[in-house]
């Protein structure tokens, strides 16, 4: 597999970095943001379905083996870098154009709220090609129309690996639709992506992935 | 490039309602407008919201659908029942103490929030003094929330919500089965008043103790936002509670020190006297 052309453009760095999962999802999450460097230069933005009663626990569990703040996304709040953001549970997360958060109790998508496809869609509206989205395992069709939007709008795409995923649905759902610029296991995932973030912003020049 | 023509369409849309149609939904936050949109536009078939626009300014048939797509909001009766519980527990012994009582339910939509309200007074033994204001600025939103008439199939969710908000009877108590409806009972309706009211352009019209206003200043910018608030400031009797969502607060607002955390770990505060 060759390096994401869109790394090439080094003016171009990704400015946030949304993830979207679901059943089978939480311990490559926790993978993913264990892996992220202690300074990065763009925002993370994740939504992962879950009860929507369960406790608000996630934001410590995700916490706990991350270099960055994890926090939950606040209405209004700005979007900032080297920040980890959860979608609170209940609501639909989306990103204003002015890069502030917003929420929404609008209808469930695909029976989930927050949904991946409504953080997703929004954020391409907000960051264009200066998005890296990546779609991890779920038993849902939530996220899929979120990342073929965010492939034609230019922007990095990283599916999980089918055969990788414990649901695999949810990545086979995005690989119907489209070819991402990677397809990867979760040790792949946490092994390139800091180095495609790391990449893109000093040389402009990516790591070939894989 | 294509987000910002699509922002400046919207914009102007928005504008074109107001002067036409004298809805103001220029201050709303404008990522969940532009999804909103995007499913009238697939829903009514246009290609853009400028095709949109144009239709709507030359067929008078347009706005009312239009209207639905930007304002509609499903909720459950007892919809966050940690909230309703605090309710019960903490706010209604004290809203006890008034000879008399008026609630306002602002952005009431279908009318599932001022109906748990109805029922927890009744419940409490306080819904004989109390009217309920319920407002909101679609005109056929209200005309549902006073029929009051409920999808059986959503009641499975409404009862377990009143279960876990301590509800003391059946909810089936509330309402009675007309084939595939509930239709809520006349006697908790007639303490509901449903009226148009906007939050964007109306002002205050009555002195109430406790204002429920619960996701929808999600949906506003920071002003609009400031100008609701400053609304129930002025609505509310001294010491009176405003419940806000989950997600909502008055912090950053410019009405900040106009109300205090009433303390009971859910978004209730109180007006400061």
């Amino acid at each position: 597999m060759t390096a994401p052309e869109h790394c090439s453009d080094a003016a171009q760095p990704p400015a946030a970095v949304v993830i979207g999962g679901s059943a089978g999802s939480l311990d490559v999450l926790r993978a993913i943001v264990g892996s992220l460097p202690e300074q990065l230069a763009c925002a993370v933005v994740i939504v992962l379905h879950m009860a929507p009663r369960a406790p608000e626990g996630l934001t410590e569990v995700l916490a706990r083996g991350c270099a960055l703040p994890v926090q939950q996304a606040q209405d209004k709040e700005p979007v900032q870098e080297g920040v980890v953001y959860l979608a609170p549970p209940g609501y639909h997360l989306l990103i204003e154009s002015h890069r502030a958060f917003a929420l929404s109790v609008d209808e469930p998508v695909h029976f989930s709220r927050p949904s991946i496809d409504v953080l997703f869609e929004s954020a391409c509206d907000a960051y264009g090609r200066q998005l890296l989205a990546v779609l991890l395992s779920g038993a849902s069709p939530d996220g899929a129309a979120g990342m073929l939007e965010a492939h034609r709008r230019g922007a990095i795409t990283i599916v999980q690996a089918p055969d990788s995923a414990e649901s695999p649905s949810m990545p086979l759902a995005a690989l119907a639709l489209f070819n991402p610029t990677c397809v990867w296991t979760p040790v792949e995932i946490t092994r390139e992506l800091p180095a495609l973030l790391a990449d893109c912003r000093t040389s402009g020049a990516a790591r070939s992935p894989a | 490039m294509r987000a910002e023509i699509t922002d400046l369409e919207i914009r102007l849309l928005l504008e074109a309602i107001y002067q036409r149609f004298h809805y103001d939904f220029r201050q709303y936050a404008l990522a969940s407008v532009r999804r909103r949109l995007q499913q009238a536009l697939s829903a009514m078939h246009c290609d853009s919201i400028s095709g949109l626009q144009e239709r709507l300014l030359h067929d008078e048939r347009v706005f009312p659908r239009l209207l639905a797509f930007l304002t509609i909001q499903v909720t459950d009766l007892f919809r966050d029942p940690d909230f309703f519980l605090t309710l019960r527990q903490q706010v209604m012994p004290l809203l006890a103490t008034y000879p008399s009582l008026k609630l306002w339910v602002a952005g009431c939509s279908t009318g599932e929030e001022a109906y748990s309200y109805a029922i927890l007074l009744a419940e409490e033994r306080l819904l004989e003094r109390t009217l309920i204001y319920a407002t909101d600025i679609n005109a056929d939103s209200l005309r549902r929330a006073k029929a009051g008439v409920y999808s059986l199939d959503r009641l499975r969710q409404f009862s377990l919500n009143y279960r876990a908000a301590g509800g003391r009877g059946s909810l089936s108590d509330y309402y009675h089965a007309d084939r595939d409806n509930a239709v809520m009972s006349p006697a908790l309706r007639k303490h509901i008043t449903f009226a148009d009211h906007s939050l964007a352009t109306d002002s205050t019209f009555s002195e109430v103790q406790l204002v429920s206003c619960r996701n929808v200043l999600i949906y506003f910018d920071r002003e609009l936002q400031d100008r609701a608030l400053g609304l129930f400031a002025e609505t509310l009797c001294p010491r009176g509670f405003l419940c806000l969502g989950t997600k909502e607060s008055v912090r950053f607002s410019a009405h900040a020190t106009r109300f205090d955390d009433a303390g009971f770990g859910q978004r209730i505060y109180r007006r400061v006297d």
